[in-house]
């Protein structure tokens, strides 16, 4: 068989936002791949590790930097990558056209994608790409196995966590918790540059996306910043809760 | 006509549905002149409770349809895709409305792709002008807050739950229809649900939540000060990524990047240091009050109120002085 595992070249979560234009500046910013994602790669290495076979593409859809994402999921053990390489901004539903359209051409059975985008903060990636494809989707998973077609798992859901069952092909999201990713390891890194990176062009995929992005502003809450000292525990509880019911009022 | 997608539980309809309403009413306001706002109601199955549902949305809306179905017993991403995308298309809906629950934001793709529209998702505002639609957004682990648009005969947004005020059923009652959907079989297969349903109010719903982290101490430190005080104040229970790892509380729990993203009117943090994957989940609370041993906290940078000190001395004075 063969998995996709697709991923995102984020803003480290420790690094500052900066807006230039209307837009998130990246330039001179520390980039990794989306931690999220991470646990899709890992996931799929895990896969073959117990027995099943399958090839491992990683595919990623950005600027030319984005090959450095592609580069550590090779590192890590994906067999091949492939980058459609575009600056354009593609909202989720124009990006699904895009990994639809791989996934049929590569005849995969199984995609994974993060549960949450880092930096769009969307959930709508695998459910629009399973749409696209007429596939069932398990998303927010937090155990899998996979034998024969069948993927057995556990997943969350509104209230609570739900076991499931279902058969290939499939849209899987991946997130903390379902494993811990490994770190790509000195020899492996080195076998990973032989490794090919295809590089597509957006053209061929037909998007055009029904999403424009106008603005992007980051706003501060000012907050009241009453810090009080509690070495007196009882008096500073008595101001504090004096506080919450008279000056917030947030409090009976 | 506007379309919003009432969420359920246990025979009442959800607060989110009651902030879709408000968000529904602006945007036929800006729409102008006859645009309707209908609700559709899904559900059945042995047990179901459907009709108090419908009659309780037919007070805020123009128009309640009721798909009561033994098919449509348990929500499926397929199934509720398949529904709504029907009902849009047959009453020629110009805007479909959801709420960003999981679940919303699971099945609102498959719609936006089966009906051709743009997805507006998890929004924060919305206005309409003519087949435009303008919205905002949080994006960046909502550090960012950006302004999409979208021009389209028809858009599928999903609205973020605790940003608008939830709307007041009026007295009079709008007519009801049954309808009849050809609806998928469900390939997911549901075998077990772990359900952790709470005695406490729901932590995106409820309007005060008591958060820990590492400074607790311990499981029992956060039985004894977390959840002590949430109770006193009917509050939701909520907890860092860390004491997630640590076992100390189930992962339904955690306020972060990777956890659940909360918007209360008061977030209380306690032993909680403020690593920006967990701000990125609570940062929009409306007051946030955290107390903690280390006046360098980054937490206290974006508190309201605070104290400094120990959480195991604090939390009991503060619980004696609410009882007084």
């Amino acid at each position: 068989m063969r998995i996709l595992t697709y991923l995102r070249q984020v803003l480290d979560a420790e690094e500052s936002v900066r807006i230039t234009n209307q837009a998130v500046a990246l330039e001179n910013s520390k980039l990794v791949m989306d931690t999220m994602d991470e646990y899709g790669v890992e996931e799929a290495l895990r896969l073959r590790e117990s027995g099943v076979e399958t090839e491992i593409i990683a595919i990623a859809v950005g600027p030319a930097r984005t090959q450095d994402a592609l580069r550590t999921a090779l590192a890590m053990g994906a067999d091949r990558a492939i980058h459609v390489e575009t600056d354009l901004r593609l909202d989720p539903i124009a990006l699904s056209k895009v990994l639809a359209q791989i996934a049929t051409q590569e005849e995969a059975t199984l995609i994974f994608s993060g549960g949450q985008q880092a930096d769009w903060d969307s959930h709508a990636l695998a459910a629009a790409t399973a749409e696209r494809l007429q596939w069932p989707q398990a998303t927010w998973t937090s155990a899998l196995t996979l034998s024969g077609t069948t993927l057995t798992g556990k997943h969350d859901a509104d209230e609570g966590s739900e076991s499931f069952t279902l058969e290939l092909p499939a849209v899987v999201t991946t997130q903390q918790g379902l494993n811990e990713p490994r770190y790509p390891t000195l020899p492996n890194i080195m076998k990973s540059k032989k490794k090919e990176l295809r590089k597509e062009s957006l053209d061929q995929f037909n998007v055009t996306p029904k999403l424009k992005f106008l603005a992007a502003e980051i706003q501060v809450k000012s907050r009241l910043n009453k810090i009080l000292d509690g070495k007196d525990a009882p008096a500073a509880a008595a101001q504090l809760v004096d506080l919450l019911r008279n000056e917030a009022r947030v409090i009976a | 006509m506007i379309l919003i997608v009432v969420e359920h539980a246990n025979g009442k309809v959800s607060k989110s549905t009651w902030e879709i309403v408000t968000a529904s009413r602006e945007l036929a306001h800006q729409k102008g002149g006859d645009t309707s706002i209908t609700a559709l109601v899904l559900g059945g199955g042995e047990g179901s409770n459907i009709a108090p549902i419908a009659a309780e949305i037919a007070r805020a809306t123009d128009q309640v349809l009721v798909a009561d179905l033994p098919a449509l017993a348990q929500y499926d991403p397929e199934l509720w895709s398949a529904a709504v995308a029907q009902i849009a298309t047959e009453g020629e809906a110009s805007v479909i409305l959801i709420g960003a629950s999981r679940s919303g934001r699971e099945y609102s793709p498959r719609v936006a792709i089966k009906l051709d529209a743009p997805l507006l998702e998890d929004v924060i505002s919305l206005k309409a002008s003519s087949d435009t639609l303008t919205a905002q957004r949080y994006t960046y682990l909502a550090r960012v807050t950006e302004t999409i648009e979208a021009t389209s005969p028809i858009a599928v947004v999903t609205i973020k739950p605790g940003i608008y005020t939830p709307a007041t059923p009026r007295t009079e009652s709008a007519e009801q229809f049954d309808v009849d959907l050809n609806l998928p079989t469900p390939r997911l297969k549901v075998t077990g649900k772990n359900i952790e349903r709470s005695s406490r109010v729901g932590l995106t719903e409820a309007d005060i939540v008591v958060s820990g982290g590492r400074g607790v101490g311990s499981a029992e430190g956060f039985t004894q000060y977390v959840e002590a005080l949430a109770d006193h104040l009917g509050a939701a229970v909520g907890a860092t990524r860390a004491i997630v790892d640590a076992g100390w509380r189930p992962y339904a729990e955690q306020v972060g990047q990777t956890g659940k993203t909360v918007q209360p009117k008061t977030y209380i943090a306690i032993g909680i240091s403020g690593a920006v994957q967990h701000l990125s989940g609570m940062n929009k609370s409306k007051t946030i009050v955290a107390i903690n041993r280390d006046a360098e906290a980054p937490i206290f940078k974006i508190a309201d109120y605070g104290i400094v000190g120990d959480v195991s001395q604090l939390v009991p004075a503060i619980l004696t002085e609410l009882k007084k």
